[in-house]
């Protein structure tokens, strides 16, 4: 019958459109409770396998949970031991950035002039960083993480910023990356 | 001669040296001993400012050197008599120093395929450096189009008898030609990265447009920006004249019944139907399209010449940022050309992890394309927007294994950065078996069986068998025109062999044959997919440890697999750097562009949008 794919469309839409408040409903009565099964959505976010309706995360009100693996911008890490920065300053990172945006100042012997194993300056310019990860997948001292903060809007452009100001205690990087840790202190050992 | 030219066939050979007596040669220098008259120069580097770059004789140079006198009669006898006839990859690469015994040089290559499927026969052809000029392919193979219109404009070689040899990318009147080795941006610091200034001593961090007195990457001939004076105004008007000059000329009918009186209109750069900043200049009859010239490179950054400032691996995130909606299979086909150069062998569950993300990749993008399909013919988001939700999830599994949504710099030489994560394969499980096939289907006579669409897309913007092999278009285009083609079976790289899939084709060649061969194809990546995520073995991701200033042996290689837009290349020159002397990319979405002036003539204005969006293009890759 001519006409028969319009109304099947517009019954889809239909459908899309009342699963919506459905699933509203269904997650209202499943509030408070963890995930109940395997593929199901983020408990009060209607976005998942089993979602049929609208799939908006009513972002800030609403967060989808991260995973592990998310990145952006590079963090650095102090060592929970000596309470430093890991950095070495041996430059792998500044050599592997895509986008050349890390300077290292690699500290001298005042006397001798022989390299010291840490940075006397460290830069990194976010306005250019393009959040790849390979400073930290290159970084042989687990001295550099992609942190997982993404909340970075400002009135102004942040540009240079110094290892100082991105350094962040290894129990940070702990919390928000637990598998990668654990493989981490496992190879230490 | 005794010496066959490397990554040819024999018989190839054979039948060339009988038509073309002394007209061709290896263009890699024999063994020493076997050749007569090639001097027996060792490898060489240079440290050179200019050019670090590979002289004398270098192995792994491919194919045929070809004098440019019989560059189109060997080109005609490889298409009608040994049947190739695809015309897949046409550039060029500079060589400012002496190279072997060839003086500075442009060397022009030009990449052909069979049909039937196998390996290339890879042409090259030298012109000076000065006043450089080849005859055109053009009215012979359609395909070079473009591709001929690109190499005038980046590496500034004139293509005689070309129909329209107008700059591609860059403006008319740019001064220089960016390709070329010796040209240097605005924001010049060093031939090479990794720059000097970042490490050990620092240097003196600066704003990029604090290093420029415009501020701002523009440079321009004779009085520019570059003094701060404003820009003349008949610069611009010259870009100009020539599109309209061949806007008025093109496809007229001096035999025009009525004399009514045409017009130009500008659709674009800003125009939703475009996906991005794209312009067409259409010439209307009324409504109907007498001709239609697309005008690119609003989103050019030289992603080429970046890319031969960098490293091999810094290139990864950079293919990324190609065809934005597929990510992963831009940059396997980065890696594998690569490992074509490097021998490395990969690990099974690599591989098997590879063929996953790019089917899943496959997915995502057919169904945005038939989702935005139904955006441009004036359904508004609905249709859009359900395909994106099955893209959210699909995304969801992309940014656990590689921790982005869509930069994922996820696959590397030797095999892929990061392993599966915990679970990730029952979830993917579950979206293939369950939930994917019934949103497919669902997605599918959502749009397929609407008698509005049918009816807007029938018969609209169609393409002939022949004209599609001659246009060079690839993927879905050239299916949906009945022709077989697929890179997955017709070259197979990874291990692709081992999947039961079938390589769909639709008759028609119109613009609902394209948008309906693309759930064909979901439905055979599906297929896929349920095989390789039974199959998943357990083992290493990687077969080599990777150094960041990598290097690769010289030679060079074209790499080509089938993204989901169609026929995605790399034709990679490497001498033995840690940086690629050459990197080229065969962009499936510009090539695909050929045949759409032809497409769109005769038809209504508003079937324009329809037949782009057919298409299936994106503008990331379009300009690079």
């Amino acid at each position: 019958m001519y006409g028969w794919g319009i109304i099947k469309t517009l019954w889809m839409t239909l459908y899309h459109f009342a699963m919506t408040y459905v699933e509203d409903v269904r997650s209202w009565l499943l509030r408070g409770k963890e995930g109940t099964s395997e593929g199901d959505s983020i408990p009060g976010v209607a976005r998942g396998e089993r979602t049929h309706g609208v799939f908006t995360v009513r972002y800030p009100s609403e967060r989808r949970e991260l995973p592990e693996r998310y990145r952006n911008f590079p963090f650095f890490v102090i060592d929970a031991e000596t309470e430093q920065l890991r950095c070495t300053a041996c430059g792998i990172c500044a050599q592997i950035c895509p986008v050349q945006c890390i300077w290292i100042e690699r500290a001298k012997e005042p006397e001798t002039g022989r390299p010291r194993r840490y940075p006397v300056s460290y830069y990194l310019d976010t306005s250019q960083c393009m959040t790849c990860g390979f400073c930290a997948e290159f970084c042989p001292f687990d001295a550099i993480k992609m942190d997982k903060d993404f909340e970075l809007a400002s009135y102004s452009r942040p540009g240079f910023v110094s290892a100082k100001d991105l350094a962040k205690p290894e129990a940070y990087h702990a919390a928000i990356h637990p598998t990668a840790y654990a493989e981490e202190a496992a190879k230490k050992k | 001669m005794a010496h066959l030219p490397l990554d040819m066939p024999v018989e190839v050979w054979e039948r060339l040296q009988e038509h073309f007596p002394g007209a061709l040669r290896p263009a890699e220098p024999p063994e020493s001993g076997e050749g007569e008259g090639y001097p027996q120069a060792k490898p060489h580097r240079m440290t050179h400012a200019v050019s670090r770059s590979l002289l004398m004789s270098r192995p792994r140079y491919e194919g045929v050197l070809v004098h440019s006198r019989h560059l189109l009669p060997v080109l005609q006898f490889l298409r009608d008599e040994l049947g190739y006839v695809y015309l897949s990859n046409l550039t060029a690469v500079d060589y400012p120093e002496p190279l072997e015994q060839f003086p500075p040089h442009i060397d022009v290559v030009y990449h052909l395929f069979r049909l039937e499927g196998g390996g290339y026969v890879a042409l090259h052809v030298h012109t000076t450096r000065d006043g450089a000029i080849l005859p055109s392919i053009t009215p012979e193979f359609p395909a070079a189009n473009l591709q001929e219109r690109e190499v005038w404009d980046m590496f500034g070689v004139r293509f005689e008898g070309h129909p329209d040899l107008r700059r591609l990318l860059m403006w008319e009147g740019f001064d220089g030609f960016p390709m070329r080795k010796d040209w240097r941006e605005a924001y010049y610091e060093q031939e090479h990265k990794p720059y000097r200034s970042r490490f050990p001593d620092g240097g003196n961090p600066l704003y990029a447009e604090e290093r420029t007195p415009s501020h701002a990457n523009i440079r321009q001939s004779r009085q520019g920006l570059l003094d701060n004076s404003p820009p003349m105004d008949d610069e611009f008007g010259e870009a100009d004249r020539l599109l309209y000059e061949r806007m008025l000329t093109a496809d007229q009918d001096p035999d025009k019944p009525l004399k009514t009186e045409e017009m130009i209109l500008n659709m674009g750069p800003h125009h939703p139907s475009t996906h991005g900043v794209f312009r067409m200049a259409v010439r209307l009859d009324g409504e109907t399209v007498r001709h239609l010239e697309p005008v690119f490179g609003y989103l050019h950054r030289n992603h080429e010449k970046i890319g031969e400032r960098n490293t091999w691996l810094q290139n990864i995130p950079y293919t990324d940022r190609l065809d934005y909606l597929n990510g992963m299979t831009n940059s396997l086909a980065y890696c594998l050309a690569m490992e074509k150069l490097l021998g490395w062998p990969i690990p099974e569950r690599a591989e098997y992890i590879r063929i996953i993300m790019s089917e899943f990749s496959r997915v995502v993008n057919h169904m945005l394309a038939a989702g935005f399909f139904s955006n441009e013919l004036g359904l508004y988001f609905t249709g859009s927007l359900y395909a994106l939700e099955e893209r959210e999830l699909i995304l969801d599994l992309f940014e656990a294994v590689s921790g982005g949504r869509m930069m994922f710099n996820y696959m590397r030489p030797g095999g892929v950065a990061a392993d599966l994560p915990d679970g990730w394969l029952d979830q993917a499980k579950r979206l293939v078996h369950e939930r994917l096939p019934k949103k497919v289907k669902e997605m599918q006579s959502f749009l397929l069986d609407n008698e509005i669409l049918q009816a807007r897309s029938m018969g609209v913007g169609a393409l002939s068998r022949a004209d599609a092999i001659a246009c060079g278009v690839s993927g879905p285009v050239l299916r949906a025109c009945g022709v077989p083609y697929d890179v997955r079976r017709a070259e197979p790289y990874g291990i692709y062999e081992r999947f039961e899939f079938d390589v769909v084709t639709r008759q028609a060649g119109d613009v609902f044959a394209r948008v309906a061969l693309r759930f064909d194809e979901i439905w055979q990546s599906l297929k896929i997919l349920g095989q390789a995520l039974d199959q998943v073995p357990a083992g290493d991701i990687q077969s080599h440890r990777l150094s960041p200033r990598m290097r690769i042996p010289p030679g060079e290689t074209y790499g080509r697999i089938e993204a989901p837009k169609g026929e995605l290349g790399f034709y990679l020159v490497s001498d033995g750097g840690a940086n690629p002397y050459r990197y080229h990319i065969r962009a499936t979405s510009l090539l695909n562009l050929t045949p759409l002036s032809q497409l769109t003539r005769g038809g209504k204005i508003a079937d324009i949008v329809a037949t782009l969006g057919s298409i299936d293009l994106t503008m990331g890759e379009v300009d690079r």
